[in-house]
């Protein structure tokens, strides 16, 4: 109504200053995002070299590496990874394809997306005190199964949303064929569905391989090589934290060394999802 | 013939039929799974924060005291501290946000939309403790120097913003934290509402470009309108995420307990809190005391994701 009051140039001339101001803050996004890359590479790559895959973490002032902090992270990793798939490709099966409208099922759905964005601090917490206080000590088993805790609701949310986008026919080509329900979604549904299943567990692994706050009191922290998951484990975020914050330079720039590798791998398995749902979309 | 049909009609049931039921029941207890862990937060965090909420009752939210060695703990600090920088966070983030994903949808040249759209995420999937440290020894620093003391130097003595205004000018403070948080819930934001605004029907927008609107009319007055319900649940669930930070906070607000009294000071948020006391916690009821914060930032983040998640819909947009 006030625009019709309005002259063209006026008009023009907020349009032009819209259109300038969108396209600052779409530059200042990227901006952020290489200012941070630029910083991670030239702090970071400075320290890359064979110590520090081969050796484990150091006093200060004596040699060392990340080693024991790498492994431990990959099997902390590994162990949420098995569980949060196991458990998120169920749940998402079962509210795809048993529960759509049930009001069970939206009461879980609901959780399950409130789970996603829940502060992930507080799943540490809760791990605590159910898997660390009772068993009277930290461990990387705990860590594991607070990470999983993380990476489940990313899994049943992407299990769910590809299973319903396949197409009803298929459904019923298996149970017109005579198989039980649950062969139909074992060799018809799941495997239709791999890719996006996929998709869903690296957008998981994105999502907990750089999470740092729910293993501060989970699996601690670990100074030497250990494979043993009952026992606090080393695992890279916790390092860098402790690290970042000390008074030593050669510990600051292993910190850095950490969060370059960490940021790698998680900008890694973004790309290749992209990677994969844009070769879907074409074929 | 007559004897086939009845047979037919007599078929046994399909080889592994009973274990049907097994594998349904399978997937339901992995989906109640997912609700007993959100329940298990709860219960967990209530059930340990109560003998700090028993003791101190009412005093918890209202003191600003947090000593460890005369056992008084008061949680105002840490609460206030959370809403100030969250709500700041999102203050910044949300014209920035709205400027991306009007930006993508509108404006962009279809051959760069796809790698800046790429680009904003990538932005969202950076780990929260590598915002802390560039935060903390690239961004800090800069801070300081260039916005910091000028803010300081330009606040006219005796005004409300020199009250605003005060504090250490190192760089950390209530401050930074805010601006950090607002890069890290920018990608959210902007995500959510460029998926939004793509569901707005292209006839609408061509039509109001039909009748000679500008680019800026056809957002503000159709394309927002459109999405409106949603748009604000996008934004809740940025605050969301705001409130529950926690690597990238620790890292720069400076981490002093009470009541902050100037954006630059330092201060604490509950995550940071618990990030830095809880492995190290003293006592049982510093234990308690820590676990009963946590039970707060619960129901805070609870009752905003709630909300975020009633508006957003059950899935038609997001």
């Amino acid at each position: 109504m006030a625009a019709a009051t309005r002259s063209r140039a006026t008009r023009k001339f907020a349009n032009g200053l819209f259109v300038a101001a969108c396209t600052v803050c779409t530059g200042l996004a990227l901006i952020f995002l290489v200012a941070i890359l630029v910083s991670l590479v030239v702090k970071g790559i400075g320290g890359v070299n064979l110590a520090v895959f081969t050796m484990s973490t150091p006093a200060p002032g004596s040699p060392g590496g990340l080693a024991n902090a790498i492994v431990g992270s990959l099997m902390l990793c590994a162990c949420a990874m098995v569980i949060a798939v196991v458990v998120g490709v169920l749940a998402g099966t079962w509210l795809a394809e048993y529960a759509a409208e049930s009001p069970y099922g939206k009461l879980v759905r609901f959780t399950n997306d409130v789970l996603l964005s829940a502060p992930s601090i507080l799943i540490g917490l809760f791990i605590y005190q159910l898997a660390v206080r009772p068993l009277h000590g930290f461990s990387g088993f705990a860590g594991a199964l607070a990470l999983a805790l993380l990476a489940a609701p990313v899994v049943t949310r992407t299990t769910e949303d590809v299973l319903r986008l396949q197409s009803r026919q298929l459904r019923e080509s298996g149970v017109a064929l005579g198989a039980p329900l649950w062969t139909t979604i074992r060799k018809i549904m799941w495997r239709a569905a791999g890719g996006g299943i996929i998709t869903g567990g690296l957008l998981a692994f994105a999502r907990i391989s750089g999470e740092t706050a729910p293993l501060l009191f989970t699996s601690l922290n670990n100074q030497f090589f250990s494979l043993d998951m009952t026992k606090p484990m080393a695992n890279l975020p916790t390092i860098i934290f402790n690290y970042a914050l000390s008074a030593y330079d050669d510990w600051q720039r292993l910190a850095w060394v950490g969060a370059l590798l960490i940021t790698l791998a998680v900008l890694g398995a973004n790309i290749v999802v992209r990677a994969l749902s844009a070769e879907k979309k074409r074929s | 013939m007559a004897d086939m049909t009845a047979g037919s009609l007599k078929r046994a049931a399909p080889v592994g039929a009973r274990f049907d039921p097994i594998f349904r029941i399978l997937c339901l207890s992995a989906a109640t799974m997912l609700l007993a862990a959100i329940s298990g937060v709860l219960v967990s965090l209530l059930i340990g924060g109560w003998p700090a909420f028993s003791k101190f009752g009412l005093k918890f939210f209202t003191s600003t005291v947090w000593n460890p060695v005369t056992e008084d703990y008061g949680g105002a600090g840490p609460i206030v501290g959370t809403l100030i920088t969250a709500t700041l966070a999102l203050l910044i983030a949300l014209p920035l946000a709205f400027g991306v994903a009007v930006y993508l949808t509108e404006f962009c040249p279809r051959a760069l939309r796809r790698p800046i759209g790429t680009a904003v995420e990538l932005l969202a999937g950076v780990p929260s403790i590598v915002y802390g440290m560039w935060g903390l020894f690239v961004l800090a620093p800069l801070f300081a120097k260039y916005v910091e003391l000028p803010l300081m130097a330009a606040a006219p003595p005796g005004s409300v913003w020199e009250t605003l205004f005060s504090g250490v000018p190192n760089g950390s403070g209530l401050l930074m934290a805010s601006v950090i948080l607002a890069i890290m819930i920018l990608p959210y934001i902007a995500a959510t509402m460029r998926e939004l605004f793509l569901t707005v029907p292209v006839k609408l927008r061509e039509s109001a470009y039909g009748v000679g609107c500008t680019s800026l009319e056809v957002v503000w007055s159709v394309t927002l309108p459109h999405v409106r319900k949603s748009a604000i649940g996008a934004v809740m669930l940025g605050l969301g995420r705001a409130l529950g930070e926690t690597m990238a906070v620790t890292f720069v607000i400076g981490n002093s307990h009470g009541f902050p009294t100037g954006l630059f000071d330092g201060g604490s948020t509950i995550a940071s809190t618990i990030a830095n006391e809880f492995a190290e916690a003293t006592s049982d009821m510093h234990t308690s005391a820590l676990l009963a914060l946590g039970f707060v930032l619960f129901l805070i983040t609870f009752a905003v994701l709630a909300i975020a998640r009633t508006l957003l819909g059950q899935r038609d947009h997001a």
